[in-house]
C-alpha cells in the first residue's frame, strides 16, 4: 500500500512542479506541432507511401509517427527531472526517508504519462486542424492512444535509468534525445520503410517504434492505400509487437533503475 | 550498551580514495557530536553510511538501537537528515514541501498538514508559507531544510554542514534553533568545518582527517591535549615591558614571549583563573599600568592544527570523490541565488 502512496504523493509532486513551469509543457509540444505542419505541407506529395502518393495519404500516414515520437520525447523529460533532483539533493533527501524503495522513480514516471496524455491531445487537435482524420471507431482509436500512451510510459524509465546515470540535467536531456533522432528516424515512422534499403528495412521493421507506429495506422485506419505490411512478424501483429516491447521496455529498465536509484551514490 | 549513533571500523573507498578508513564513533543518547574535519575529511561519507544513503564497505553501524545494514527502513523512521545544502523542492511552497515529507514518513495527509503548519510556526516561516521555496533567501531554505528532518520528531538526527554559507546571523538563529532541539533530548551527529561551530554546539568532538577519527573528547579536553593556558598581557608603557616580562617570569611555566610594537607579552602558565589574579595584583603593587589582561587557552584551530600539521580551512589535496561533489554542490547553490 505505502508503495502505491508514495508513488501517487510523489507523482502530485511533479505535477505540481510542470504546473508551476508551463513554459516546459510549451516547448514540448512545438517541436512536435513544428513537425507536423513541415512534413505536411514540404514533404506531403513528395513521399510515396503505399501506391500512393497523395497529399492526404501522406498526411494521415504521417500522423502516427509524429504522435509516437513526440511521447519518446518523455525520455529526455524524465532523465532531466531526476538527474535534476540528484544534483539538488532532494534524492538523498527521498532514499533516507521510511518511503518505498521504487515511488520517486514511479511518481516520476506518472506524472510524466499525465503530461504526455496532454501534449498528445493538443497535438492531436493540430493533426485535426490539418487534415488528419481517422477511418476506424471511437474504440479503436482509444486503443491507438492507448499504445502510444504506454510506449511512452516505457521510454520515461528509460529516461528514469539515464537520469540517475548522469551529472547534470544538461546532460540528461542531450543523453535522453540524441538516440531518439536515428531510433525514430530508422523506422516507419516518416516513410513506407518497405522503401528503404534491405539492411535499413529490416532494422525498421524489428524496430520497438516501428510496431507502435504500425498498430496506431491500422488502429486509426490511416494505412495508404495499396500498402502491403512486410512480413516480418511486429509488421505482421504491430498491437502485439507494440504490447510486449512496451511491457519489455518497462520490465527491464524498471528492474534497473530502482536498482541503481538504491545504490544512487548522488 | 552502545550510544544512539554507534560505529565500528567503517570503511568506505571511492576508486583509490579511502573516505572512511575505519571509524569509531559512539555517541551517548541526548548527545551532539560534532564532526570536525576539512573538506574531504571524510565526513559526508561518514554522515551518508550512518543514514542508510551509502553501504561502507565494512565496519559496523548501529542508530537507534537498529542496525544499519540489516535494518535500513527501521533506521530510516527513526532519524532525520539535513543535507549539506537545502534539499527542497523549490518550485514547491514551504508548506507543500512540509506536507510531502510528512506523507512520505508514512503519516496520513490530515495529519502532515497539521505538522506542517506547526513547524513552519517554530521556523518562522508561516508568511512565506505559501510561496515557492524558490523565493526564500539561503537562511530561509536551511530552516525549510530543517523543518522537513525534523517532521517526525526522530529521536536521532544528522546534520551535515548546517550553517556553510551561511550570514553570521542566520548561523546565528539556527545555532538557537539545533539547541532548542537538543534540549528537548533528541541525539544529534553534526559535520562542520567551523571550530567555533562544534565548540559552541557539540559536547563532544571529534575530529575527522583523511577518513580516520585522530582524536575525541569534549572541547576542553582536545585544547588541554594541545597545551596548557597562557596568560596575556599588554602594558600600557614601553618601558614597563622589561619590568612585566620579570613579574610574568616568577609565575610562568616556560619562556616569555614578548612583541615590541604591540607591548605584549605571553607566557605560559597553569592555574587557570586564581593565577591570573595574582598576576594582576604583582604588577599592580609594581605600578605597571596594564591596557589588557587575559587568560587564554588554545582554540580549536590550535588543536586542529597541531593535530594534523594543516589549518583546518585549508583545502587539502586527494579530497577525492567527496571534493569533487563539494565544488559541484557549491556551484549548484550560485545558480540559485541567481
Amino acid at each position: 500500500m505505502s508503495a502505491v502512496n508514495d508513488s501517487m504523493v510523489v507523482a502530485r509532486r511533479n505535477l505540481i512542479r510542470m504546473g508551476r513551469i508551463p513554459e516546459m509543457l510549451i516547448f514540448g509540444l512545438i517541436q512536435p506541432i513544428m513537425f507536423v505542419v513541415l512534413f505536411t505541407y514540404v514533404f506531403g506529395g513528395s513521399i510515396q507511401v503505399g501506391s500512393s502518393s497523395s497529399t492526404q495519404a501522406y498526411r494521415e500516414f504521417l500522423m502516427a509517427g509524429i504522435f509516437a515520437q513526440t511521447v519518446t520525447f518523455a525520455t529526455a523529460g524524465a532523465g532531466a527531472g531526476i538527474a535534476d533532483d540528484m544534483h539538488k539533493g532532494l534524492i538523498d533527501r527521498f532514499r533516507s526517508l521510511p518511503m518505498a524503495r521504487g515511488a520517486v522513480l514511479t511518481g516520476r514516471t506518472l506524472a510524466d504519462l499525465v503530461q504526455t496524455a496532454l501534449t498528445l491531445v493538443v497535438l492531436a487537435v493540430v493533426a485535426v486542424i490539418v487534415g488528419w482524420r481517422t477511418h476506424e471507431n471511437f474504440g479503436k482509436v482509444l486503443a491507438g492512444f492507448g499504445l502510444l500512451l504506454l510506449l511512452g510510459y516505457a521510454f520515461s524509465w528509460i529516461g528514469a535509468l539515464i537520469g540517475l546515470s548522469v551529472r547534470t540535467p544538461e546532460a540528461a536531456t542531450s543523453g535522453g534525445l540524441i538516440w531518439l533522432f536515428p531510433l525514430t528516424f530508422i523506422s516507419n515512422a516518416f516513410v513506407d520503410a518497405n522503401h528503404l534499403p534491405a539492411f535499413l528495412r529490416h532494422i525498421a521493421e524489428w524496430n520497438p517504434f516501428s510496431a507502435t507506429v504500425q498498430a496506431c495506422r491500422e488502429l486509426f485506419g490511416n494505412l495508404p492505400p495499396g500498402f502491403n505490411a512486410s512480413d516480418a512478424w511486429p509488421m505482421q501483429h504491430p498491437v502485439w509487437a507494440s504490447l510486449i516491447w512496451s511491457v519489455v521496455i518497462i520490465l527491464a529498465f524498471r528492474t534497473l533503475a530502482v536498482r541503481k536509484y538504491r545504490r544512487a551514490a548522488g | 550498551m552502545p550510544g544512539a549513533i554507534y560505529a565500528e571500523g567503517l570503511v568506505k573507498t571511492f576508486g583509490d580514495v579511502r573516505a572512511l578508513d575505519g571509524v569509531d564513533l559512539d555517541v551517548p543518547e541526548g548527545t551532539v557530536l560534532g564532526l570536525l574535519g576539512p573538506n574531504g575529511a571524510g565526513k559526508t561519507t561518514a554522515v551518508r553510511c550512518l543514514t542508510t544513503l551509502l553501504r561502507p564497505d565494512s565496519g559496523k553501524a548501529v542508530v537507534a538501537g537498529l542496525d544499519v545494514l540489516k535494518q535500513p527502513d527501521a533506521v530510516r523512521r527513526s532519524i532525520g537528515l539535513s543535507g549539506q545544502f537545502a534539499a527542497v523542492d523549490e518550485y514547491l511552497t514551504g508548506r507543500e514541501n512540509l506536507q510531502m515529507v510528512g506523507q512520505l514518513y508514512q503519516m496520513r495527509a490530515r495529519q502532515a498538514k497539521a505538522r506542517a503548519v506547526e513547524l513552519l510556526e517554530q521556523f518562522h516561516l508561516t508568511d512565506a508559507a505559501d510561496r515557492p521555496a524558490k523565493t526564500y533567501s539561503g537562511g530561509m531554505r536551511r530552516r525549510l531544510d530543517l523543518a522537513a528532518a525534523l517532521v517526525v520528531s526522530p529521536p536521532v538526527m544528522f546534520m551535515d554542514e548546517p550553517t556553510t554559507g551561511l550570514d553570521p546571523r542566520n548561523r546565528q538563529q539556527l545555532w538557537e534553533v539545533i539547541q532548542q532541539l537538543v534540549s528537548g533530548g533528541t541525539t544529534l551527529l553534526l559535520t562542520t568545518q567551523y571550530l567555533e561551530e562544534a565548540d559552541h554546539l557539540a559536547h563532544d568532538i571529534a575530529v575527522v582527517d583523511h577518513g580516520k577519527v585522530i582524536a575525541q573528547g569534549t572541547s576542553d579536553e582536545l585544547k588541554a591535549r594541545t597545551g596548557g593556558e597562557r596568560v596575556e598581557v599588554v602594558v600600557h608603557e614601553r618601558e614597563h615591558i622589561r619590568t612585566a616580562a620579570e613579574v610574568l617570569g616568577g609565575f610562568g611555566k616556560g619562556d616569555t614571549t614578548v612583541e615590541e610594537h604591540t607591548r605584549k607579552l605571553t607566557v605560559p602558565v597553569t592555574g587557570g583563573a586564581k593565577l591570573l589574579a595574582e598576576v594582576i595584583r604583582e604588577l599592580d603593587s609594581r605600578g605597571i599600568e596594564i591596557d589588557d589582561i587575559a587568560l587564554r587557552r588554545p582554540t580549536l584551530d590550535d588543536v586542529f592544527l597541531s593535530l594534523t600539521g594543516h589549518v583546518a580551512e585549508e583545502k587539502t589535496e586527494g579530497a577525492g570523490e567527496q571534493g569533487n561533489k563539494k565544488t559541484t554542490r557549491k556551484d549548484s547553490r550560485k545558480e540559485t541565488v541567481k
